[in-house]
């Protein structure tokens, strides 16, 4: 990634993708706002994605199974819980917001 | 076949937006949730394509020992205990992106390979932000799982320490960026050490009242730091998915940071309440005049009122009495008695943790009201009912210019033609402020655990 360009273009991304951010998330009422952050912490699981690239790497470089593997697994292991724990724990939060019986 | 993964990426990205989306309402929230099941399902899996999973057994192993640990962690969780688990999930995201810059760090040590200056910046600042999220948010899992003292711990020359200790991860990382990495590891590893003590220190003096504004703060630095490891890895799903976390964590920092009145600054650096704590207000060499009431009054005083409002606090949450509540307001509607919730933004220890517990005794949300919403309310309510809330009720937020809390938006209880506190003793709130509500003639007090009281009104009514 020495291309200066590149670092624009994926600037640029940053920047659209904090505005698309603000713009919806600004949206969710304060009732929701707990479901939200346990649904963010789902969504920043997408490090477990990054763990998964940076542990190939490791296997590309002819270091796999070297003291590094184990924090590449500890990474992996950190996004896993992040993912599977952010949602379940969000959709167990939601199934319990209910409107006034007999409204549905 | 990259075609396929760039696609995969674009749609694993919008079903993330579309389920954020769909969070807006309580109705389309599950769908919300789903969706963005669905999008990171697909995003992971196109990941797992480009790489070619090449070292699956690393994979496998983390992928089932996280999944086994967030899975049941997430179904055996108690509502009230939502903000530690919150704050454990932001640690963990903040320490991937932490070990992510540390692997990409050691292999070109071992290489002797260097950086390029986007990659070094990034990896540097991946690792600083993610050490400090993951520090300073055991740290808030510590104080608020009680495991350690949630009053702010200070001491002289704290911010000296701090700045100190800032100080020299910049000056590490600084060397590391302008040599592109070509430093001795232990230089790496002082600025990973740094910046996890500097985690523990920015935490240590920040309050238990304080937790809704560093929980939202640690949820948005770890979207940062998630978001700079998209740079340092080249990954656009890292650089979109944390540049969302990191508005959402920001919004929800700001508005909490407002509901209080307070600037970040003085929240992070403040050690508010630091002096008073949670002494009793007798302390202060003013004794309240109060009046107390029995709950067969009280009782009373609901069970014939036209419209009751409810005013949930983290006492309820600490006495676990939200099914107790809820099972007093069935009587009360029973009775024709129009129930409402009153939710202060900055009620309980995190974002909307009130209207998640309220949910879980089933109340129907459309009754939980905001501050803006309910506060017209009050002039028309018969009977107020304070369960285990106090600062944010306090009169004095209004017009003691004074006052800690002055200019806090609160809840305007006082305006009720009655007012009944329920309260375990007269020790004050964690701002270690009076709060005059309790000496005004509208106002009763009824003292004991709040689930006991609720429980004890709940009978009384039920007996008349």
């Amino acid at each position: 990634m020495t291309d200066v360009n590149h670092f624009i273009v994926l600037l640029t991304i940053l920047v659209l993708a904090v505005f698309v951010g603000f713009e919806v998330i600004s949206k969710v009422p304060t009732t929701l706002h707990t479901p939200l952050m346990s649904a963010t912490n789902a969504i920043h699981g997408i490090v477990l994605a990054g763990a998964i690239v940076v542990t190939a790497g490791l296997f590309d470089a002819g270091l796999a199974h070297t003291w590094l593997s184990i924090l590449a697994i500890a990474a992996i292991t950190l996004g896993a819980i992040n993912v599977f724990g952010g949602f379940a724990v969000t959709e167990r939060m939601l199934q319990m917001f209910k409107r006034k019986e007999g409204t549905k | 076949m990259m075609v396929a993964i760039s696609l995969a990426n674009i749609v694993g990205i919008a079903l993330f937006v579309l389920g954020l989306h769909y969070l807006n309402t309580p109705a389309t929230a599950r769908t919300g949730n789903r969706l963005a099941m669905v999008g990171m399902a697909i995003a992971l899996l196109g990941v797992l394509a480009e790489t070619g999973i090449v070292d699956w057994w690393s994979v496998l192993i983390g992928v089932v020992i996280g999944a086994t640990v967030g899975i049941v962690a997430a179904v055996r969780v108690k509502m009230t205990a939502m903000p530690q688990m919150v704050a454990l999930y932001n640690g963990a995201g903040g320490g991937a992106a932490a070990l992510i810059s540390s692997v990409e760090a050691f292999m070109a040590f071992a290489h002797g390979s260097s950086f390029d200056p986007v990659v070094s910046v990034s990896l540097v600042l991946s690792a600083l932000i993610g050490a400090v999220s993951f520090a300073g948010s055991l740290i808030a899992f510590l104080k608020l799982q009680e495991l350690m003292t949630g009053r702010p711990i200070t001491y002289t020359g704290q911010q000296f320490v701090n700045g100190v200790v800032a100080l020299g991860i910049l000056g590490l990382g600084a060397w590391f960026v302008a040599t592109a990495g070509d430093v001795p590891p232990w230089a790496f590893l002082a600025l990973l050490a740094g910046a996890l003590l500097l985690g523990i220190l920015f935490v240590l003096p920040i309050g238990g009242a304080d937790m809704p504004v560093v929980i939202s703060l640690l949820n948005s630095f770890t979207g940062l730091a998630v978001a700079v490891a998209g740079f340092e890895i080249d990954s656009i799903l890292l650089i979109i998915c944390g540049a969302l976390v990191g508005a959402s964590g920001t919004i929800l920092t700001v508005a909490m940071s407002k509901a209080m009145n307070r600037s970040l600054t003085n929240v992070l650096f403040g050690a508010f309440g630091a002096a008073g704590g949670s002494e009793p207000a007798a302390a202060t060499g003013h004794v309240q005049a109060i009046r107390t009431a029995g709950s067969d009054d009280v009782a009373v005083m609901l069970a014939y009122a036209g419209k009751v409002i409810f005013v949930p606090g983290y006492g309820m949450a600490v006495a676990q009495a939200q099914h107790s509540v809820k099972a007093l307001a069935d009587q009360l509607e029973k009775r024709g008695v129009r129930v409402l919730y009153a939710i202060h933004p900055v009620a309980g220890r995190m974002p909307g943790h009130m209207n998640v517990l309220l949910a879980e005794a089933n109340v129907p949300y459309e009754q939980l009201l905001d501050m803006d919403d309910v506060n017209p309310e009050f002039a028309t309510t018969d009977v107020a009912l304070v369960i285990g809330a106090n600062d944010v009720t306090n009169p004095a937020a209004r017009n003691v210019a004074s006052s800690p809390i002055y200019g806090m938006p609160i809840l305007d209880v006082d305006k009720a033609a009655n007012v009944v506190v329920l309260k375990r003793s007269m020790r004050s709130g964690f701002a270690g402020i009076e709060n005059p509500l309790y000496e005004m003639p509208n106002c009763s007090m009824l003292f004991g655990d709040a689930k006991a009281s609720v429980d004890a009104l709940t009978a009384a009514v039920k007996a008349l």
